[in-house]
């Protein structure tokens, strides 16, 4: 058999876990993030590693922090996103080091797939002078990984090590390693190292640009460079590209006739191997998604290539196979290029992608030119989902809903069209604040709704600011007891720990009364008309209320097949009042409104969202299915 | 009419065909090509299990392999993509053209048509799901989608894939039935099929995975 059959298709966030089990990490913490969520999920799977769910990312990383004081290696995981909420301690860390190996993985989302934002999280690196490297494959994650613990503890600093989406959610092959004991450290007191007052700081702020120029010179590590050379013709080629991360990929696929600098490394950059390598070279082309990060350090090197980039490739999105083919056809269908004697590349032959079916459009090759007259489908909120009742109701209020981020997010889109905002986690119960200090006749009108995942990780402090400054609102907490759209992660209200164990179970409506506001309540979301009552009479209310909305998630709970509704044709005068509700297992087949069976769960909330009584329960008796 | 299901066993005309991409393929991978496919559908279809499949067949056949996946906002019935590229060495995990598409939904289908390669492959499953867009009657789903992919492509094949999982009594065996009808397709061994199916799918449904698989396969 094949020596592939002893390799393992891991995507790269299995390989970051299996790696930091090789590393000998002790310590691991995250909150829950796509596209990050797996690795501390396929982590906590490894005996002997203690893995935690912290509240949010900030905490997440002060938590690392200590275990790294106390000796541990320390992993902690995060979407890109959640760096800025971490971004308080990560900056002074820069300052404080490590003792105990620290890595942060910074899982970044370029077009947004599941984020709110497509912020390039290389530039936190630069700003905090921490080390960086980013693999272009699940191997490179996994040897990236053990590296960057060597490099936090040889040179006493954090070290991020930055993956995409497509590196994070890709699957390709990897050789594991044997686990390696790192030597045994323990806590030391040292309160010139850790205590960040300003004259212990000042110390600190100068060893840390010594380390600097020590992490430059080690940026020339063979290990965290690797060139790409296509055969001895090509030696003499005038050009040259510089890349990283899932960008030398495509740039390795497409321009597989040109030198390649694929930098493992992207902080500090390893000025002496590029200069070597732009030797000669008329023309570097940096190829990088987003912003033009290395574009513009390359640049200050003064060079004598040519050194372009963005003038090129979006600075948006992701890459992908088509631009960076489209960029390869420009280049070597020119005059300029013939004269850096690529040569003999014709664009016949050149040409890495055939033409397709029906040619692309030049706007976005993403999308086929057919897509104008396909339906859309947009997720939805799951039959069932708790969710719903509550985004009926304020549709139904005319409220301003001022929202979060979370599955619930989903209730923006038609038929529910609920959310009139969405920022960052936490910022709906800030901004229904904020309007209604600007404008009071928006008293009444506008309500916050936040997660209860979301709650723990920065709904306190805001409810707490709106407890404190008078306000007014309604605040409308969504309680399905989990994590829901990162795929069920446990949190402080679950009673579970991320290793399975039991814990205090918190009740959001406890830290409201703690806060000392007068009007907090608990409701059952399926029950449509006393939360309509509910929310009408705290709405109306001049005083800050907290409205707690307490139901599992729908894909948590059993479903009992006895429960399943269906509609009365003959009652049914086919208002659509029903199909406004938004429940994927209420559906309109040629004319008629109808129960897909299957996706039923059996909630019964659409029973009474009709008017004619028409939609009812299948089976009058239980019955054994 | 160009639809499938295993009563009228053993088509030759499908084979003959599929027996020619088979040798095709064969040939481009020693020289070291690249081959892609999409697999498109509707989250709970099984497309991550079926790229998983097709991603372990082909190491066990001794080929390098990458697998691209959709995570997140895309689960909540959404339309989903997955695709595998499957060659020497292989580069970028996601997919320019599609060597061959299996489509599970006959809409999904149609929106990832555009990716098909200039004499690539589609594989449709005979199966509707409609978008919540159409039930609000903000659109219509499309009544004509053979056609429009007639229009496209001649190269195509209409599978009832979940008829055929339904007289297996497991309708969520049909994304096995697309897999099979796809091997003959593709240059593997039989037996790296079976053993991928083997190590990914719960023992007690094995079975019925793996006579799905052999029921698209004798179509």
């Amino acid at each position: 058999m094949d020596i592939k059959e002893n390799l393992q298709l891991l995507t790269g966030n299995e390989a970051i876990a299996r790696a930091a089990y090789e590393a000998g990490v002790k310590v691991a913490t995250a909150y829950p993030g796509t596209p990050s969520t797996e690795i501390l999920e396929n982590l906590s799977r490894y005996k002997g590693i203690y893995c935690q769910w912290s509240v949010n990312e900030k905490v997440a990383l002060e938590v690392a922090s200590g275990a790294s004081i106390a000796g541990a290696r320390t992993l902690v995981a995060m979407k890109h996103v959640g760096l800025n909420v971490a971004a308080d301690p990560f900056m002074t860390l820069s300052y404080t080091g490590v003792n105990g190996g620290l890595v942060i993985i910074s899982t970044d989302d370029p077009y947004m797939h599941s984020s709110q934002n497509e912020q390039d999280n290389r530039f936190y690196a630069k700003f905090a002078k921490v080390p960086m490297l980013e693999p272009s494959d699940s191997q490179e994650a996994l040897d990236m990984l053990i590296t960057a613990f060597k490099i936090s503890e040889q040179f006493d600093t954090p070290v991020l090590l930055r993956t995409t989406t497509r590196i994070s959610h890709s699957r390709s092959l990897v050789k594991l390693g044997e686990k390696i004991n790192p030597d045994e450290k323990k806590y030391v007191k040292d309160s010139k190292k850790y205590v960040m007052i300003p004259a212990y700081g000042r110390v600190r702020h100068e060893l840390l640009l010594e380390r600097w120029i020590k992490l430059s010179e080690f940026s020339e590590n063979k290990e965290l460079i690797k060139v790409y050379l296509p055969g001895r013709k090509i030696n003499k080629a005038k050009i040259g590209i510089i890349t990283s991360g899932i960008s030398y990929q495509y740039a390795r696929e497409i321009f597989s006739n040109v030198p390649i600098l694929k930098l493992l490394i992207t902080n500090p950059l390893p000025e002496k191997t590029i200069r070597v390598f732009a030797q000669d070279k008329h023309l570097i082309l940096i190829i990088e998604e987003l912003e033009p990060f290395l574009e513009e350090q390359v640049k200050l090197m003064g060079l004598g290539a040519k050194i372009a980039g963005k003038e090129y490739f979006p600075q948006y999105g992701e890459l992908n196979l088509d631009i960076v083919d489209k960029v390869y056809r420009q280049l070597f269908g020119t005059e300029l290029i013939s004269e850096y004697e690529i040569g003999k590349h014709t664009l016949e032959s050149g040409s890495r992608l055939s033409a397709a079916v029906i040619p692309v459009s030049d706007k976005n090759p993403d999308e086929p030119p057919e897509s104008g007259n396909i339906p859309q489908r947009p997720p939805v909120l799951c039959a069932g989902c708790p969710h719903r009742s509550v985004f009926y109701i304020l549709k139904k209020l005319r409220a301003a809903v001022m929202g979060d981020i979370g599955c619930y997010t989903l209730s923006v889109l038609p038929p529910l069209s609920a959310i009139d905002s969405c920022l960052c986690m936490g910022a709906g119960i800030g901004q229904a604040l904020g309007m209604e200090k600007a404008d009071p006749k928006l008293k009444g009108k506008v309500v916050s709704v936040i997660g209860d995942s979301t709650f723990f990780h920065s709904g306190i402090t805001p409810m707490i600011d709106n407890a404190y400054n008078n306000g007014t609102g309604l605040i409308i907490i969504l309680d399905n007891g989990t994590t829901a759209m990162t795929g069920h992660q446990v949190h402080p209200g679950v009673g579970k720990t991320l290793s399975g164990n039991d814990t205090l179970e918190l009740k959001p409506e406890n830290f409201a009364k703690a806060a000392g506001i007068k009007n907090v309540r608990v409701v059952d979301p399926n029950d449509l008309s006393l939360l309509e009552k509910v929310l009408r009479q705290e709405l109306e209310r001049n005083e800050l209320s907290v409205v707690v909305c307490r139901r599992v998630c729908a894909l948590l709970e059993k479903v009992d097949k006895n429960n399943i509704v269906t509609i009365d044709q003959e009652k049914c005068d086919k208002c659509g009042a029903c199909i406004r509700f938004g429940c994927p297992a209420i559906q309109l087949r040629d004319g008629s409104y109808a129960i897909d069976e299957f996706l039923c769960m059996g909630c019964n909330v659409c029973t009474a969202v009709c008017k004619k009584g028409a939609i009812l329960k299948k089976y009058k008796k239980t019955i054994k299915i | 009419m160009r639809k499938y299901d295993n009563r009228n066993n053993k088509n030759n005309n499908s084979h003959t065909k599929s027996r020619r991409y088979l040798e095709k393929w064969e040939d481009n991978l020693k020289k070291g090509q690249i081959l892609s496919v999409l697999f498109s559908g509707v989250g709970g279809q099984g497309i991550i299990l079926a790229t998983t499949v097709l991603a372990k067949a082909a190491i066990k056949s001794g080929f390098d392999v990458k697998v691209s996946e959709v995570h997140g906002m895309a689960q909540r019935g959404g339309s989903v993509e997955g695709s595998v590229r499957i060659g020497k060495e292989v580069f970028s995990p996601i997919i320019s053209r599609a060597d061959f598409i299996v489509a599970a939904e006959k809409l999904e289908a149609l929106r990832y048509i555009g990716k098909l390669q200039s004499g690539g492959f589609l594989l449709v499953n005979d199966y509707e799901i409609y978008p919540s867009t159409v039930f609000s009657k903000d659109t219509e789903y499309p009544k004509n989608i053979e056609e429009r992919i007639s229009n496209l492509t001649k190269n195509y094949m209409i599978i009832d894939a979940v008829q055929i999982a339904l007289r297996l009594n497991e309708i969520r065996a049909a994304n096995m039935v697309l897999l099979g009808a796809l091997s003959n397709f593709l240059p593997l061994e039989p037996g790296c099929w079976t053993g991928a199916i083997k190590e990914n799918v719960p023992s007690k449904a094995l079975n019925v995975n793996i006579e799905a698989f052999n029921s698209g396969k004798n179509l």
